[in-house]
């Protein structure tokens, strides 16, 4: 399915993702060409069949309700970009 | 025989010996990496200072009599493990200045077993590509001739371990990204059983099909870094329980009347003519080393493709979602709002390649889309895995080619996405299925490389390095390596 930059614009805003206004075109048109490499997709006959979530159909293992990890905060926000008294800092949400 | 074309086994023997130290040895891969790598570009991160103090705890280890087969042994690793202390980039600007906080569970047991780290290796963005192109830090050349890709996305491990810039080497394959590397370098690959190695501290690419494995001058070097990385890890919830057999110990193995499918789905379209009578040449050998051949089919394979460009992008998006510029990673500059702050730092953070599948991804997971892209994509993975399901009822490897041609030249495919998709059109099924898979050397087409895809059934490892293995006992490419190296 060919996209437009209005698609693209509207996709990358679900991605929080800043896509240049002259990138725009060129982008949309490499989307679409992937996209009609995956609609090949469409000639496989999938009524009935199971969808395939895990390679090993495998359960998600349960541990038990316990605190295993130490605290490393400290270490963890030295290499954040801004933080203030143990907080990461971002611009203002609410006025 | 210099110390750079010793094997595994041997470097420990000689280490064992003192034949030579550690330190020495370490100092001569150093030395190495400082004379060619301003060429390969295989390296982001050299850690020199590191390595040696390793190498001389290793020393000490081995002097005290409790040296393992990895002690000492100099290896590089793929910068999408997460080393503690060192930088970590994944081949990204949104990770450039980002000093991991923690050691990754397969860094961790290589420490344990008192192997040396020279350093990190390049690699297509986030693991995204096939050329080793898409790195922030450059594409690497591939050494048997710098003209050419040494292949993606663990490009820069392969360059370095072909060109002997460390005994060994680490990569992780989402697509092909241990085989089609090794295919194009002359070197052995192995890309486990989902779940076998531990992703803990791996950045995620897209979490149901990575996994990491070694790259390797041998089968029997393979078997020896397999063995170490190998093994159930608590903290990562899809690590397999699954016992840890002694690799090396089956490698000797008769292969009287083993049985090889050869899927004719894997000899059609597509195919260079060159490549493919290699791998014929190849399959004849292990007729003649006792094994017998079946022609078997794979008939969804030609969804295989298709449908990982959905599955693929789907997990990215997700995965990378975490990378806003808030805790870690790149922020950008005077953010208006946090909106902005999000769009940016990732707009700029991230290049074109991993923008372009993330956006495929955040399509295909959006409202309306879902059932048409996602759901049927798992659907499609399902006939996928039961093709490979059907022929392991009658066969006990499947071979083919590792990559439908030689290496290709740098900025070939670049402009061209699905073009560069394409290379990996015979990989990309085993990861979907979560299978094993290998590629070996076998006789080089004009020069170039070339690797036989070696596909076994779950958690099959130590047959495919046995498989591997006696092909390495009775041919020689795999000993050869790339001119003025």
């Amino acid at each position: 399915m060919p996209l437009d930059k209005a698609d693209v614009e509207k996709i990358a805003h679900l991605a929080r993702l800043a896509v240049s206004e002259e990138a725009l075109e060129g982008v949309a048109g490499d989307l679409s060409n992937i996209l009609d490499l995956v609609e090949q997709m469409g000639a496989a006959d999938t009524s009935g069949v199971e969808p395939m979530a895990h390679p090993l159909h495998m359960a998600q293992r349960l541990r038990p309700d316990a605190v295993t990890e130490t605290d490393l905060r400290d270490r963890f926000q030295s290499i954040a970009p801004q933080t203030e008294d143990g907080l990461y800092l971002v611009p203002r949400v609410v006025e | 025989m210099s110390l750079h074309e010793k094997s595994i086994a041997e470097l420990a023997a000689g280490l064992r010996a003192k034949a030579f130290s550690s330190v020495e040895l370490t100092r001569h891969y150093l030395r190495r990496i400082a004379a060619h790598d301003a060429t390969l570009n295989s390296f982001i991160t050299v850690t020199e200072e590191q390595a040696l103090e390793q190498a001389a705890a290793a020393d000490a280890r081995i002097q005290a009599g409790d040296a393992g087969p990895l002690s000492g042994i100099p290896l590089a690793q793929k910068d999408i493990f997460c080393t503690n202390g060192v930088r970590t980039s994944c081949g990204s600007k949104m990770l450039d200045r980002f000093i991991a906080p923690y050691d990754a569970t397969v860094i961790e047991r290589f420490k344990a077993a008192g192997a040396v780290m020279l350093g990190k290796t390049n690699m297509d963005e986030f693991a995204m590509g096939s050329s080793n192109e898409t790195s922030f830090y450059g594409p690497v050349r591939n050494p048997w001739n710098t003209e050419l890709v040494p292949g993606g996305s663990s490009g820069g491990s392969a360059a370095a371990a072909a060109a002997r810039l460390c005994a060994a080497a680490t990569g992780t394959d989402t697509g092909g990204s241990i085989r089609q590397p090794a295919a194009l370098c002359n070197l052995t690959g192995l890309k486990p059983t989902y779940g076998r190695i531990s992703r803990y501290g791996m950045i995620a690419f897209a979490s149901s099909l990575d996994q990491a494995g070694p790259i390797t001058r041998s089968a029997e070097d393979a078997a020896t870094l397999l063995q170490v990385m190998a093994g159930f890890d608590p903290r990562d919830s899809t690590s397999a329980e699954e016992p840890v057999p002694d690799y090396l110990a089956a490698l000797g193995d008769d292969l009287k009347g083993l049985k090889i499918g050869l899927p004719k789905e894997y000899f059609g379209e597509g195919l260079d003519p060159a490549v493919a009578k290699a791998i014929e040449a190849a399959i004849e050998e292990y007729k003649r080393l006792g094994a017998e051949v079946v022609e078997i089919s794979l008939p969804n394979n030609g969804l295989a493709v298709p449908a990982y460009y959905v599955v693929a992008p789907a997990e990215c998006s997700s995965n990378l979602a975490r990378f806003d510029g808030v805790r870690f990673g790149h922020r950008c500059a005077d953010p208006k709002d946090l909106e902005d702050l999000y769009k940016r730092s990732r707009g700029e953070g991230f290049g074109d390649e991993v923008k372009r599948r993330i956006l495929v991804g955040a399509y295909a997971l959006s409202a309306g889309y879902y059932d048409a892209y996602y759901l049927k994509a798992q659907q499609v993975r399902h006939l996928i895995a039961d093709d490979f399901n059907r022929a392991f009822e009658k066969v006990d490897v499947i071979m083919g080619p590792a990559s439908p041609t030689t290496a290709f030249k740098l900025g070939e495919k670049t402009d061209d996405p699905v073009q560069m998709y394409l290379s990996d059109i015979y990989t990309i099924a085993v990861n979907l299925a979560g299978l094993p898979g290998m590629s070996i050397p076998v006789e080089p087409v004009d020069g170039r490389p070339v690797g036989l895809q070696i596909i076994g059934n779950y958690f099959d490892e130590a047959r495919l390095l046995n498989v591997a293995h006696r092909f390495q006992q009775a041919t020689e490419w795999h000993r050869q390596g790339p001119a003025g190296y």
